[in-house]
């Protein structure tokens, strides 16, 4: 369990603005926290990293004190069991990647096994800069993890990429998530991201919290009240004369739905979608 | 018979100014590179001093500060028993002065231009604040290490002013090359001051030659 009880005074874009956050998240949790750019949500990260000091609160990470601001108790990043991804990938441009994991892994033998997880044996040799955007990233998760941390951190970590190379990273992400067990805490705008990566969601706005709930609930709330909702993907999308007919995977089984012209230019294939009812006609919402 | 001990002393000059240069103005390019502080200006404005300053004014304020009536002198002169005017001492404290901002900018420059998060990276990885400057800070802005440590080389070897203002002429103790050269032309002894020229013109030419040649390969490795 990490209790996170913290206040800190922030410059944003319209002046500036207290962050308070007061919030639990249990071990092996996968949250999501979310809202608009300038909320605090980096910084929030960043405190729990000990880059950034709070101004007042306590961090408390299982029975471990990291943050503990009446009792001068702070603990230094080094000494945190933490992953940090950062947005710009941030790898040691004078080491190979190899070196950039092994650098940061304590045991030589889990190097070997972290470049198998995230396909790069073949690319131990290079450079950073001689690795595409999706490579590095991917690197810097792997060298994230190398040492074991408790928590990994994920600051807007895949915001860069485009959308191909950003899907195949959140499996990565799920995959390092689930095979290590990790607490992951993620910044990220995109709600299919979240949709797919995280079991809970924080959203916060100028500093304070104002949603919490499972991504599912968070997202669904705006559409009113329903009778049936569920969440699916989008596998096809045909055209039948004038209407298209999308087919959906919602759990095992596969839907069709038929939508307008407009309606079927907003999604694509791959897209997470909700489907709801309300009365006859069920709608379609993307997510 | 030409002899080779004025470029022996200015070599020996350069070498122990560079190092202690290196270890001085290391933590001060650190501190303006990143430092927020509205005395920056003020700072960077001193530490140039150097380079717009006529040499004998800075020699002049040198001789006077280094002088045993002087503080620092005296301290020089009752701690290490160490006379720092017209003494070999007295000539790297000197050129010190003189060579600081050759030391200082590029390295500040360097700093500047490293990605500020590859520190904090090192940091979450649980790396000591020496293990992430000897690891990730000093092999990330190599290229502008390689161009302070051996501009501020040759900058001292070339010095004139500061060091015949401080050090003077003492054969075998301070006299460097650039004083050597000097000397012999006001002897009319044109022969040696040509040789000596030449020899100097060819150092420098070199050591800028190896900078850049160094500069282009290490900016290939890290982008």
């Amino acid at each position: 369990m990490i209790r996170l009880n913290l206040t800190k005074r922030l410059k944003g874009a319209e002046g500036e603005f207290d962050l308070v956050f007061d919030q639990e998240i249990e071990n092996g949790s996968f949250v999501a926290l979310s809202g608009k750019s300038g909320s605090g949500k980096t910084t929030l990260l960043r405190m729990l990293a000990g880059l950034d000091v709070p101004d007042s609160g306590e961090i408390i990470v299982g029975d471990e004190v990291w943050v503990d601001t009446k009792k001068k108790i702070n603990r230094k990043a080094q000494k945190r069991a933490i992953g940090f991804v950062f947005q710009d990938y941030s790898l040691f441009p004078n080491m190979s990647v190899r070196e950039n994991i092994a650098f940061a892994a304590e045991e030589k033998r889990q190097v070997d096994l972290l470049l198998e997880m995230i396909e790069l044996t073949e690319l131990a040799d290079r450079y950073p800069a001689s690795l595409s955007g999706g490579q590095q990233q991917r690197v810097a998760l792997a060298r994230a993890v190398a040492r074991r941390p408790k928590i990994l951190l994920l600051d807007e970590p895949l915001s860069a990429l485009d959308k191909s190379t950003r899907t195949k990273l959140q499996d990565e992400i799920l995959k390092i998530h689930k095979a290590f067990g990790i607490t992951t805490l993620l910044v990220s705008h995109d709600t299919s991201e979240i949709f797919k990566l995280a079991t809970r969601m924080i959203e916060l706005e100028a500093g304070r919290v104002t949603r919490v709930g499972t991504p599912s609930q968070l997202f669904s709330s705006s559409l009113g009240s329903r009778k049936f909702s569920f969440v699916g993907e989008v596998l096809e999308i045909k055209k039948e004369d004038i209407v298209y007919v999308i087919s959906l995977a919602i759990g095992s089984s596969i839907s069709e739905v038929v939508v307008s012209k407009e309606e079927a230019a907003k999604l694509s294939v791959g897209d997470k979608v909700m489907i709801a009812s309300k009365a006859f006609n069920p709608v379609l919402k993307k997510i | 018979m030409i002899d080779f001990e004025p470029f022996y002393i200015s070599a020996k000059l350069s070498l122990i100014t560079t190092v202690l240069l290196f270890i001085i103005a290391f933590p001060v390019a650190y501190y303006l590179a990143h430092t927020k502080s509205r005395l920056k200006p003020v700072l960077e404005a001193v530490t140039a001093l150097p380079i717009v300053l006529p040499p004998t004014v800075l020699g002049f304020y040198l001789l006077v500060a280094l002088s045993e009536n002087s503080p620092l002198g005296r301290f020089f002169a009752d701690v290490f028993d160490v006379k720092l005017v017209f003494s070999f001492e007295g000539l790297v404290v000197a050129s010190c002065f003189y060579s600081f901002p050759f030391m200082v900018q590029p390295l500040q420059a360097g700093l500047e231009s490293m990605n500020r998060s590859i520190v904090e990276a090192a940091y979450t990885l649980g790396k000591s604040t020496w293990q992430t400057l000897l690891f990730v800070i000093l092999p990330n802005i190599k290229p502008a290490i390689l161009t302070a440590t051996i501009i501020t080389f040759a900058h001292t070897m070339g010095e004139f002013g500061v060091v015949l203002m401080v050090g003077g002429a003492i054969p075998g103790v301070t006299k460097v090359a650039s004083v050597a050269i000097y000397d012999h032309v006001e002897m009319m002894d044109y022969m040696t001051a040509h040789v000596y020229s030449a020899i100097l013109v060819t150092v420098s030419f070199l050591v800028l030659l190896t900078v850049y040649f160094l500069n282009r390969k290490a900016a290939k490795v890290l982008k």
